[in-house]
């Protein structure tokens, strides 16, 4: 869909799960910087941006907990769409040629690619363990009474998985601006009908179905049929 | 100290902290040297490390002393005599004295009277009437036409002192004391088998004792015990020997020498009796003659101190005529007018008045119902302390720690802040007689002045009324000598002058060709003090600490020339500045060291010459045979007491007033010898002594190292070291009644009660004694209802009021307890 | 009088700091060391004081806890502290083992690596590792870093504290505090070389009175400290209140203090990398045309793989 087009499209993102994604966008950024500035001597003065060190260190448990709210709202509401089924597998053996933009050779995928529920996944496992192991770690509230090897193990989990986080966020933002059409559709929420057929033809197809049978029974619930947790079937 | 004396001499600390580095074996009996003495405990240490001596505690509890003891032995509190007379018949059946010292230097040749008896746990002269008393006649010697006492060198003789001591102590034997103390036998073997060894010639023991000695109503029998065991060892006189007394209070030395006990002047001059109206029938009882030919008895120079003294006093009103002012000098109608006399007094009504100056007589004395009791009887309190200590609030209520009924107390107390030590320039004399001079290290803060000032301005008031408004025998008070540059504020230098003495007259030398003092002048030492008013001296032991050299007592010279810790030019010691006392017996007899090691001072031929003042006549040679033990007539020490003594010449165990046997196991059929017979007991407060039954536990007090008695309650950092009230109980016990650590618990005596949280330990074990188990509870003085520790219960809400028969300190090492989870 | 405002030149380590501080001074500045004679310690606390006072520190007064343990623990205005154990040796003799409990200055310690603020723990030339708490920002990974249990975080200012072996009082040839204190000599300061010596003088003693297993403490695992003990049995540092027998930074530590960092560092930097690399050797993912032809476009692609 260009700019250009009068067509409006399909919703993909509602209103509240952009702003969600956002905070959660932003607080994470914020997270990774601040603490990038404790993970290596080398990020150190990324503590300028955050009022100094004292201050990024007061600062970043308090933003981690706001991302840690935001993403388990999410995580709750994508948990369906995000469950991997069997044509993932078979579009997951034709990776190359999605890296190497000849999608046409891949299956048709569902609303979610693989890579996408990758990503998700490896949100699911690295926010809570994040945020258990600083809350673990967080002074002056907490980790005085946890004895000093759970600090130990806490502090080491909470850097590697942090190292986890970040290559994942790397990989998520890169795609979105790999995938001509995809920010679009977290920003104002909705994708063009080629954009959908071309990348996601399973869920495309659902969406023309359901827009038939609206026809048909005088249509209901047009807004909310294109939301993310509307189930999709499986292409077995 | 009371100990000491009547065996040696002199009851003082007989050698220096700094001479212990030369021990091979310490003692530390009667007190926990490293727990009350840390600073001076460097020597022990240094023993240990330099010169390879061991250490032993003896001790109701594994103390911090334990802790760095090479050998440690728990006993049961109150039976230390049983222990050291043990000793003594243990050394004496094995042979393992030192014979040649032994015989030259102590009184085992002499001769006792034949009347002179010891029969199941009394010595002879005792009655029991109201008052049960001794009729001390028969405690003596023989005398020969002269007036010298017989001897037989042979010691053969079945009433020599030898045979005698043998045959006290043969009572004594390792069964009595395993069972008496609860110390296992083959840690009692050990340890006498370790003591014995220092009775070769070239190895010496010191004893370091405390309170642990001192409070027990047989306290002074204690010391005098370990006194007889150095006697036999050949311990005293030598580097690293000796009987160290260790004070407590930093100048509680100087309070003995100045004077401050109820029955002395200063320099241990012992006041007159009210029976003593006759000047020269009390200098005569007092200048001791030697008692064997060529002894120096150097008490018979008495009337010099006298009259010196008296001199130093009243000045030119002080003459021969008036006896030196004989009169006007107060005579005692008791023995002692100690602390527990006083407060039964104060208790009967008998005293309107108070001045509390130097202590904490709520917190520091037996019994505080009693004394809270006799202060309510008072119209006034007047209270002179650096501390808002709990004495000034008696009266007032502090919940169940001070739980008076305000309203019934009409006493009306004063407050006079006083400076500290820090505040003003003086001397303290500390435990091993060295006089130190300090300077002022801080100005005194808020209201508080000097204590001499505080007495100088009652001093003038009293005066100012006399003269105003008459009164009865106003000469002592108007005659009273005040040379002070500011009379109302005397300045401790002039004070140390005054101690020191001066020349009132010219004073001519010995062969009367030259003047040795002008008059004015500051004397020299107390060998230039007559006995005819030409001298005035205001404590003669002092005499040498301010001289026309200046201030002796701020040297700071530590140069130690001969390197066994004998530093002549560090501040003064009284006497003389000699540093180990009866140091004659260093050397053997014929005047030559008993060891290379051990060379202290030695005739070189034509005097005494070594790393110390000699503590004899310098020129006095060998073959003259005058005894090391110059105080003594007899110029040897005493193993046999004589009447100095309140309870028999030979120590003797008698069990605490309050103890978890309620018979003497050496007399078990004899209730009178049960308790110290000589022991002054009140009526009331022997109504006040509990039972085994009743209070199953015995109980000992002490101080710990984080705070000093009451004062450092006030202190934040000791505080802060040391928070709050405790007392120690030992895991078997804490086991017995559920008691763990860090628990409340309720402590209770005959005389009340205390709440303080449990340390339970391993340090404090059951013993076994007489067949049956004696657990032993460990209660810390510390802590009061004032500063800014954790409010706590006075410990001595427990103790009981009976003090020792010579001394009247009060038995706070050995009393019944019962403990229960609060 | 610590940190920067002594001369930068003594600062031969530095947390958070990847490159190297000056080292001209290394050769020049002898190590120092204090050594602990527990077996002359009679644990009178003197040294607590004399910390408090230099220190200017003051602690709540707190309770009594059952033992002569007082202050219970280390704080941060305790830092240091007597830790007192009964124990019944194999003859059933009872010892009360006395141990002054404090930072032992390791010559390679776990809280310089742990700490992630720059300068906030210098180890200077002569071996003292100090806090300077103007650049502590309070994270407490001081805490995970040391194996000997020592740094504290005040409730007051989140800042780290513990022992500085007087390093003000050292600068200016004073000892510390605590060995001036002490009555009975059992704290000894002095060049490392001389403590050591001393130290095994005292320990050939002590192996004369029968303790056949005193030793020295200079534990190896932490590139030996400046802080020792003798003990009586320095076979079993444990009965000593846990004095740790092998004391090492913590493999946790080391793994998350590490080669991993800058290994992790890079990493995230290359994907980065990649994706620009991936992003112009392969290009964007094109918005698909309204009406594509989806065949025609597959034939195409599949040509495009060969």
């Amino acid at each position: 869909m260009t700019p250009s087009s009068t067509e409006k499209g399909i919703l993909r993102y509602s209103t509240f799960s952009r702003l969600n994604h956002w905070v959660i966008a932003i607080t994470f950024v914020c997270l990774v910087l601040s603490g990038l500035a404790f993970f290596h001597p080398f990020f150190f003065d990324l503590t300028a941006l955050f009022g100094g060190p004292t201050m990024t260190r007061i600062l970043h448990p308090f933003i981690g907990v706001v991302m840690a709210v935001c993403f388990l709202v999410m995580a709750i509401r994508f948990f369906k769409v995000n469950l991997f089924k069997r044509h993932d597998i078979e579009w997951m053996k034709h990776i190359g040629d999605v890296l190497s933009n000849r999608d046409e050779l891949a299956p048709p995928i569902g609303i979610n690619n693989p890579g996408q529920k990758l990503v998700y996944w490896l949100m699911v496992m690295s926010v809570p363990l994040l945020l258990i192991t600083g809350i673990v770690i967080w002074r002056p509230y907490f980790a005085d009474n946890f004895p000093r090897e759970w600090l130990r193990v806490s502090s080491l989990v909470h850097a590697y998985i942090a190292f986890v986080a970040i290559v994942t966020l790397i990989i998520h933002v890169y795609s979105a601006i790999w995938v001509k059409g995809s920010f679009r559709a977290m920003t104002q929420g909705r994708v063009s009908r080629a954009w959908a057929k071309h990348h996601h033809r399973l869920w495309y197809d659902e969406i023309v179905e359901q827009e038939r049978q609206e026809k048909a029974g005088n249509g209901s619930r047009t807004g909310a049929v294109n939301e993310h947790h509307m189930p999709t079937k499986g292409t077995s | 100290m009371a100990g000491l004396a009547p065996t040696y001499g002199r009851g003082a600390m007989t050698n220096a902290w700094t001479d212990i580095r030369n021990a091979n074996l310490i003692l530390s009996m009667g007190g926990n040297s490293a727990e009350a003495h840390p600073v001076g405990f460097r020597w022990v240490v240094e023993a240990k490390e330099k010169n390879n001596a061991k250490l032993i505690s003896i001790d109701p509890r594994f103390t911090r002393t334990g802790a760095v003891a090479d050998y440690h032995a728990s006993i049961r509190t109150g039976t230390d005599i049983v222990f050291l007379g043990g000793l003594i018949n243990f050394l004496l059946t094995t042979d393992q004295i030192n014979h040649e010292y032994v015989k030259a230097y102590t009184d085992v040749a002499i001769i006792v009277k034949e009347d002179f008896d010891f029969h199941d746990g009394l010595f002879s002269g005792y009655k029991q009437d109201d008052v049960r008393t001794y009729d001390k006649s028969s405690w003596s010697y023989e005398f020969d036409e002269s007036g010298m006492v017989k001897e037989d060198p042979t010691l053969q003789h079945p009433r020599c002192v030898y045979q005698l001591m043998r045959k006290h102590y043969s009572r004594y034997t390792i069964e009595m004391v395993e069972s008496v103390c609860g110390m296992p036998r083959d840690q009692v073997q050990k340890v006498w088998d370790m003591i014995a060894e220092t009775a070769a010639e070239d190895k010496t023991m010191t004893i370091l004792y405390a309170l642990g000695w001192t409070q027990h109503s047989v306290g002074a029998q204690m010391i005098r015990t370990g006194a007889m065991v150095q006697l036999l060892l050949g311990n005293i006189g030598q580097l690293g020997g000796g009987v160290n007394a260790l004070r407590g209070h930093s100048n509680i030395q100087g309070l003995t020498d100045l004077g401050l006990l109820s029955n002395l002047f200063p320099g241990y001059i012992r006041m007159p009796s009210h029976e003593e109206q006759s000047f020269d029938k009390y200098i005569e009882a007092r200048a001791k003659q030697p008692l064997r030919p060529e002894q120096v008895s150097y008490w018979k120079y008495f009337k010099r101190f006298h009259v010196s003294l008296m001199k130093a006093w009243f000045g030119d009103a002080a003459t021969a005529e008036n006896d030196w002012c004989y009169d006007w000098i107060p005579k005692l109608t008791e023995p002692l007018y100690d602390v527990l006399h006083t407060i039964e007094r104060m208790k009967n009504g008998e005293m309107t008045g108070y001045l509390a100056q130097g202590f904490n007589f709520l917190a520091s004395f037996p019994n505080k119902h009693k004394s809270i009791e006799a202060l309510s009887k008072l119209k006034y309190l007047v209270v002179m302390d650096p501390l808002d200590i709990e004495t000034t609030e008696f009266w007032k209520n502090h919940g169940e720690f001070n739980d008076v009924d305000s309203s019934k107390i009409q006493t009306e107390v004063f407050r006079l802040p006083t400076t500290c030590f820090a505040e003003e320039n003086g001397s303290i004399v500390n435990s091993c007689r060295w006089l130190q001079w300090h300077w002022r290290a801080a100005p005194p803060p808020g209201e508080s002045r000097p204590d001499v000032a505080i007495m100088a301005g009652i001093f003038h008031r009293l005066q100012g009324m006399y003269r105003d408004e008459g009164g009865v025998f106003p000469d002592p008070i108007f005659n009273l000598t005040w040379p002070y540059s500011n009379p109302e504020d005397p300045n401790p230098e002039e004070l140390a002058q005054e101690y020191n003495g001066r020349a009132l007259a010219d004073l001519p030398s010995a062969d009367g060709k030259t003047i040795t003092h002008k008059k004015g002048d500051l004397l020299d030492d107390f060998g230039y003090l007559t006995d005819d008013g030409r001298t005035a001296c205001g404590c003669w032991i002092f005499s040498g600490c301010w001289t026309r050299g200046g201030n002796m007592m701020d040297r700071r010279d530590n140069s130690d020339p001969y390197n066994v810790g004998i530093t002549l030019g560090w501040a003064w010691a009284w006497p003389l500045n000699r540093r180990i006392l009866y140091n004659r017996a260093s050397a053997r007899p014929d005047g030559t060291s008993w060891a290379p090691e051990k060379r202290l001072i030695w005739w070189n031929g034509e005097r005494w010459a070594g790393a110390d003042i000699p503590d004899f006549p310098w020129t006095s040679p060998p073959s003259a045979g005058a005894g090391p033990f110059i105080l003594n007539q007899e110029g040897v020490a005493h193993f046999f007491g004589g009447s100095m003594m309140a309870e028999g010449p030979f120590p003797e165990h008698y069990e605490p007033f309050e103890s978890p046997l309620d018979y003497n196991p050496l007399h078990p059929n004899n209730p009178a010898a049960r308790n110290n017979p000589a022991a002054r007991v009140f009526v009331n407060d022997r109504a006040q002594f509990g039972t085994s039954k009743e209070f199953p536990y015995a109980a000992t007090t002490y101080r710990i190292t984080e705070h000093f008695h009451f004062w450092t309650t006030h202190a934040r950092l000791n505080a802060i070291m040391q928070p709050e009230k405790f007392v120690e109980i030992g895991e078997d016990l804490a086991n017995e009644l559920g008691i763990k650590a860090g628990d409340t618990v309720k402590v209770t005596s005959k005389r009340g009660f205390i709440r303080a949280i449990a340390v339970v330990t391993k340090r404090i074990h059951k013993l076994q004694v007489e067949g049956r188990t004696v657990h032993q509870i460990g209660i810390p003085i510390h802590w009061g209802f004032k500063g800014v520790a954790r409010k706590g219960f006075l410990t001595n809400t427990l103790t009981p009021v009976v003090g020792d028969a010579n001394t009247q300190t009060p038995e706070f090492k050995s009393f019944l307890v019962n403990v229960e989870k609060a | 009088m610590r940190g920067d405002q002594i001369n930068l030149q003594n600062i031969v380590a530095r947390s958070a700091t990847t490159e190297p501080s000056p080292h001209v001074r290394e050769g020049g500045v002898e190590k120092v060391a204090k050594l602990i004679d527990v077996s002359r310690c009679i644990g009178c606390k003197a040294c607590q004081v004399a910390c408090s006072e230099w220190n200017d520190l003051r602690d709540e007064i707190g309770h009594c806890d059952g033992s002569y343990n007082n202050p219970a623990d280390l704080s941060p205005e305790t830092f240091q502290l007597m830790r007192f154990n009964e124990y019944v040796n194999e003859d059933g003799n009872l010892e009360w083992l006395i141990r002054k409990d404090n930072c032992m200055h390791c010559a390679e310690p776990g809280c310089l690596k742990a700490c992630p603020a720059p300068g906030a723990i210098v180890q200077y030339a002569n071996g003292i590792v100090d806090f300077n708490s103007e650049h502590c920002i309070g994270c407490g990974y001081c805490v995970s870093g040391c194996p000997f249990n020592i740094p504290r975080i005040s409730k007051k200012d989140q800042k780290a504290y513990k022992c500085t072996l007087c390093s003000d009082r050292v600068y200016h040839g004073l000892e510390p505090a605590c060995a001036k204190s002490c009555p009975t000599g059992a704290i000894m300061f002095g060049t490392k070389e001389d403590m050591t010596e001393h130290a095994l003088m005292r320990v050939g003693q002590l192996n004369d009175r029968g303790y056949a297993n005193a030793g020295l403490y200079d534990p190896p695992g932490v590139g030996g400290t400046h802080v020792m003990y003798v003990l009586q049995h320095a076979d079993k540092p444990e009965i000593y209140s846990n004095l740790p027998r092998d004391p090492q930074i913590s493999p946790l530590v080391d793994l998350w203090k590490g080669i991993t960092k800058p290994i992790m560092s890079a990493m995230i930097g290359l994907t980065a990398l990649a994706g620009f690399a991936h992003y112009v050797m392969k290009g964007p993912k094109e918005e698909p045309e309204e009406t594509p032809d989806e065949d025609i476009r597959r034939e195409a692609r599949k040509e495009d793989r060969l």
